[in-house]
């Protein structure tokens, strides 16, 4: 047989478009089996992907034969591997919460072919070699995420989904004017060339270019002041679009921050770090308040996405060669994508059975659900960064770093985020565990949406043991 | 894997696998429930008598997991560590045995044995920490699973004690984990060593080692409840009693007080730490807590806020100890550890069956409580007296020995302190003994729920742990001199200490 072909970075593409077009031929709200077999076979893929990285180092696959600059190559390294571990093995466990979770709900209506469009997107964009191709996988994703957000058909989720398609747009289009430039002086618009081409005393048209992709791309991963669409967005959406979104198409456009900052813009990257970092505190700060404030509990959830979404940009003030500040960025970014997973799920299981999404409504589900709770619990323990969770080894490598540089302001930070975090979500743990005055309605929840929920939560947390082999991985190819 | 490496790990599992399991069981299956705690405590048990004989022997327990680039795991079965474990394992079995017997019939109970466990599992491995990395990840793991027990009951009151200790627990966590990377990047991640690993560096960063300390002395000093960071544990005695003896005794004080101990002898080394001054003012802060608490206990009616301020006084005589500089108070401070646990289980024991038993919850309301519950109230004596220092009880012991080290480090002012605090402790002890005994019983009871049966007074599963705990007390005391005494294993550790 052809090595081509059995190469898993292509089929890591085709496979899930193929099972979304299964889907939508089988018509609304059905083909979710297939999506979770689909899903099976693709977290065996991104795997074996995986294995032949620290085996064989990076690979570049050309598809068709052709390859750069005819052709489009797909490009893996430790890092793609990395993010595509962690899409398949939550967008996996989601579906099976999702499959569960949708078959008493109108929200299925068109929602397996959108999920598989939009983990077609993000397989592609990660493991795309040239800013253009990215721009579409972007765009792709962008409209399932938006078509997805609709799901349910209700006003608010409209509202929010066009607000979302809006920014979306906006920051697609900067995104688009930037490459544009890009290609203009350069000729090229594979990552690769690029990182040998741009140099510190770049045009300033590039300058202009690498600012217009930033904030497009900040925008899309929500980082303050860009994060405005994200609470309403990840708040009504049903919930398993709400841990989809939060989980795993932030962290995307996150990787691409950060495969540019480190790749073709890093001549000029250098000197702005801090700005980002800035904005990764007033991420955290603003963020943790509000989501200290809020009175229902999915606008919790999401508000603390805002808030741990500003960890990942607290590297990039850090970032040295060779040290921790990159792997604290990554892992940090795998496990909140479990960790909030996670408490979407578990969000979702307490909302269901109270018939209702005020935390005040939650007295006693202590007692009724307490699987659901330890899960909701757990992945509090990661978004606190406690040990011995992922969460906790990014602060640890964070403030290691700050440390080493003697910049005791971002440790500050740093603990104080946690410290906030732990209040929110003990806000909601002290509710649940206070007796119950009456004898409280809840309804039934089947036990497969718990369970789901309390895997990504203890994945979240036990992660953190084996993070010395994430780090190996993503050393493929030069990070960490 | 060998056996060195399996056993510390084993010791870990024997409570943390049937929590796990406990966890999973329906409220009802109380058989099974409770065969799988004991099995838990006493599996617990014999693992440990055997790491016993083996360190007693020379023998080397560890296992090491690598978790980052230069950043381990790592559990170490030394002389220090099995002081603590010994003195956990025991008192787990016997607050386990009081649990079963406390909550029957009360719901909620997979839960609390599931957290209970749990509990247990971070105190052990907080003490087989072989750096500091593990003693944090222990150290939070005690902080997470204890939260649910305090919070038991889900009253509000139950629920306000819970925010004030994890606002305490959770900030002393913080600034405890900014002290051990502040110290990880000046050295890297070190093991605990004899001596102290600090001390290579010398004389050249005093400014950013004394900072260290304070970060890490007020991490640890949040649980060991020293002033100002006691006020969490006055508010956690809405926790059932089982709780506050599991807090007071066996895992979360004597974790910080733990920490103390590692950092100070395995990190600095106390004779670098002395030569950075360091010791001084921990031992002047310490003196302050002892006084403090033992003036606040006279205040208390409450009876086990009463015994929650002595744990605020008692746990500071081991950090007076450790600052006296010298293998004496060095002695004294560890066999304290162990001696403190014993009275104040037994202390607590005996609050639970005056309040299950009679409803009594306040010292005014013990007058004649002697005659009606001889046993508690015979163990709560012999608790009492070793907790003032008579002699031949376990309490004397550690206090002369820290006598002893103050005069032998000319530090007078020390044995005037532990000589007050004596006065204090006899004064808020003694009334107590002397209501109990010497005066009449009330006609009738504030709430009487277990009536007596002949010669038992209370539930069997409630009496005899306090009776055992409390025979604990004397025999730490009368039998100190012999090779398996709490007194003992604290010498072989301080001889380590202070010969390397």
């Amino acid at each position: 047989m052809d090595v081509a072909l059995v190469d898993p970075s292509p089929w890591l593409i085709v496979l899930p478009l193929l099972w979304a077009m299964f889907a939508f031929l089988l018509g609304p709200g059905r083909g979710g089996r297939v999506a979770i077999v689909g899903m099976l076979v693709q977290t065996a893929l991104a795997v074996d992907l995986a294995g032949r990285l620290i085996r064989e180092g990076v690979r570049v696959h050309a598809v068709g034969g052709w390859g750069a600059p005819l052709g489009i190559d797909l490009h893996a390294d430790g890092l793609t591997a990395v993010m595509l571990l962690l899409t398949q093995g939550v967008g996996l466990t989601l579906f099976v919460y999702a499959w569960v979770y949708l078959a008493e709900q109108k929200a299925k209506a068109w929602f397996w072919p959108l999920a598989g469009l939009m983990v077609a997107a993000m397989n592609a964009l990660l493991l795309s070699a040239d800013l253009f191709n990215i721009y579409v996988t972007l765009e792709l994703l962008g409209l399932s995420a938006v078509a997805l957000v609709t799901a349910g058909g209700r006003p608010a989720q409209v509202r929010a989904a066009l607000r979302y398609l809006l920014v979306g747009l906006v920051a697609s289009g900067a995104y688009l004017l930037g490459v544009a430039l890009i290609y203009g002086v350069y000729g090229t618009v594979a990552i690769a060339d690029l990182a040998l081409r741009v140099t510190a005393d770049a045009p300033l048209s590039i300058w202009l270019a690498g600012i217009l992709m930033f904030v497009g791309l900040l925008a899309k991963t929500a980082l303050f002041p860009f994060h405005f669409w994200l609470p309403p967005a990840h708040g009504s959406a049903p919930v398993p679009v709400s841990a989809l979104l939060s989980a795993l198409v932030v962290k995307v456009s996150f990787y691409l921050v950060l495969r540019l900052w480190l790749g073709p813009f890093a001549p000029l990257t250098d000197s702005v770090g801090w700005l980002a970092g800035l904005l990764g505190a007033a991420a955290i700060l603003w963020g943790s308040w509000r989501a200290l404030r809020a009175t229902h509990l999915k606008m919790l959830v999401a508000w603390s996405t805002v808030a741990q979404l500003g960890y990942l940009f607290l590297i990039f003030p850090l970032l040295t060669p060779g040290g921790p500040a990159l792997a604290a960025g990554v892992i940090h970014a795998v496990s909140h994508g479990l960790a909030k997973a996670a408490m979407f799920a578990a969000a979702g299981v307490l909302i269901r059975a109270t018939g209702q999404d005020a935390i005040a409504g939650l007295t006693g589900v202590a007692d009724r659900l307490p699987i659901t709770l330890f899960a909701f619990g757990l992945a509090g323990v990661t978004l606190m960064g406690l040990p011995p969770s992922g969460g906790f080894l990014a602060k640890w490598l964070l403030i290691d770093a700050a440390l080493a540089r003697g910049q005791w302001g971002w440790v500050a930070l740093v603990i104080t985020g946690g410290l906030l975090a732990a209040a929110y979500v003990f806000g909601v743990l002290r509710q649940a565990f206070l007796l119950p005055t009456g004898p409280g309605h809840f309804q039934p929840v089947p036990r497969a949406l718990e369970w789901s929920a309390f895997v990504l939560a203890a994945a979240s947390v036990l992660i953190g043991l084996r993070a010395s082999e994430l780090i190996e991985l993503l050393a493929v190819g030069g990070f960490a | 894997m060998t056996t060195g490496e399996l056993l510390p790990l084993l010791v870990l599992a024997s409570s943390l696998l049937p929590g796990l399991i406990i966890f999973a069981l329906p409220e009802n299956s109380v058989g099974l429930r409770t065969a799988l705690n004991l099995f838990g405590a006493i599996a617990k048990l014999i693992l440990v008598a055997v790491l016993l004989t083996g360190v007693q022997a020379g023998e080397d327990y560890g296992f090491r997991h690598t978790v980052l680039p230069g950043v381990d795991l790592l559990f170490k079965a030394d002389a220090l560590a099995l002081l603590f474990v010994s003195l956990s394992t025991l008192l787990w079995f016997f607050t386990t045995v009081y649990a079963i017997g406390y909550l029957e019939d009360s719901p909620r109970r997979s839960r609390f044995f599931g957290f209970f466990s749990l509990c247990v599992t971070a105190t052990v491995g907080l003490a087989m920490a072989g750096n500091l990395f593990t003693f944090f990840v222990f150290y939070e793991l005690l902080t997470l699973a204890t939260y649910p027990l305090v919070v038991h009951r889900g009253t509000p009151q139950a629920m306000k004690g819970g925010t004030v200790y994890l606002a305490y627990t959770l900030g002393g966590g913080a600034v405890l984990l900014t002290g051990i990377v502040l110290l990880h990047g000046l050295v890297g991640s070190m093991d605990f060593a004899y001596g102290g690993y600090l001390s290579a560096l010398g004389m050249e960063q005093p400014g950013l080692l004394k900072l260290a300390f304070l970060l890490l002395m007020i991490g640890v000093g949040v649980k060991a409840a020293i002033v100002p960071f006691h006020g969490w544990l006055p508010q956690a005695m809405v926790a059932p009693a089982p709780v506050s003896a599991l807090l007071h005794a066996v895992a979360v004080v004597k974790a910080g007080a733990f920490g103390i101990v590692r950092i100070v002898y395995e990190v600095y080394g106390v004779e670098f730490a002395g030569a950075l001054g360091l010791l001084t003012p921990l031992a002047v802060i310490a003196a302050i807590t002892i006084l403090w608490g033992s003036a606040r206990a006279l205040a208390q009616n409450d009876l086990k806020k009463r015994l929650a301020f002595s744990t605020v006084s008692q746990v500071s005589y081991i950090a007076l100890g450790i600052g006296l500089f010298g293998p004496l108070g060095t002695i004294g401070a560890l066999a304290h550890l162990v001696h403190q646990g014993l009275m104040k289980i037994t202390l607590f024991f005996c609050a639970g069956n005056f309040a299950e038993t009679l409803g009594i919850h306040k010292v005014s309301e013990m007058n004649g409580i002697g005659r009606r519950m001889p046993v508690t109230t015979l163990a709560f004596s012999v608790a009492a007296l070793g907790m003032i220092g008579v002699p031949p009880l376990a309490g004397y012991v550690s206090k002369q020995y820290l006598a002893d080290g103050a005069l032998a480090a000319g530090q007078e002012w020390a044995q005037t302190v532990l000589l007050v605090s004596a006065l204090l402790n006899a004064a808020y002890f003694l009334p107590i003994l002397y209501r109990a005994w010497l005066k009449s019983a009330p006609p009738s009871w504030p709430d009487e729920h277990i009536r007596a049966v002949g010669r038992r007074e209370t539930a069997w599963l409630l009496l005899l742990p306090p009776v055992a705990t409390a025979l604990g007390v004397a025999a730490a005391g009368v039998l100190a001199e012999t090779d398996f005494s709490p007194l003992h294993w604290a010498r072989l550790i301080a001889e380590r200490e202070y010969l390397k």
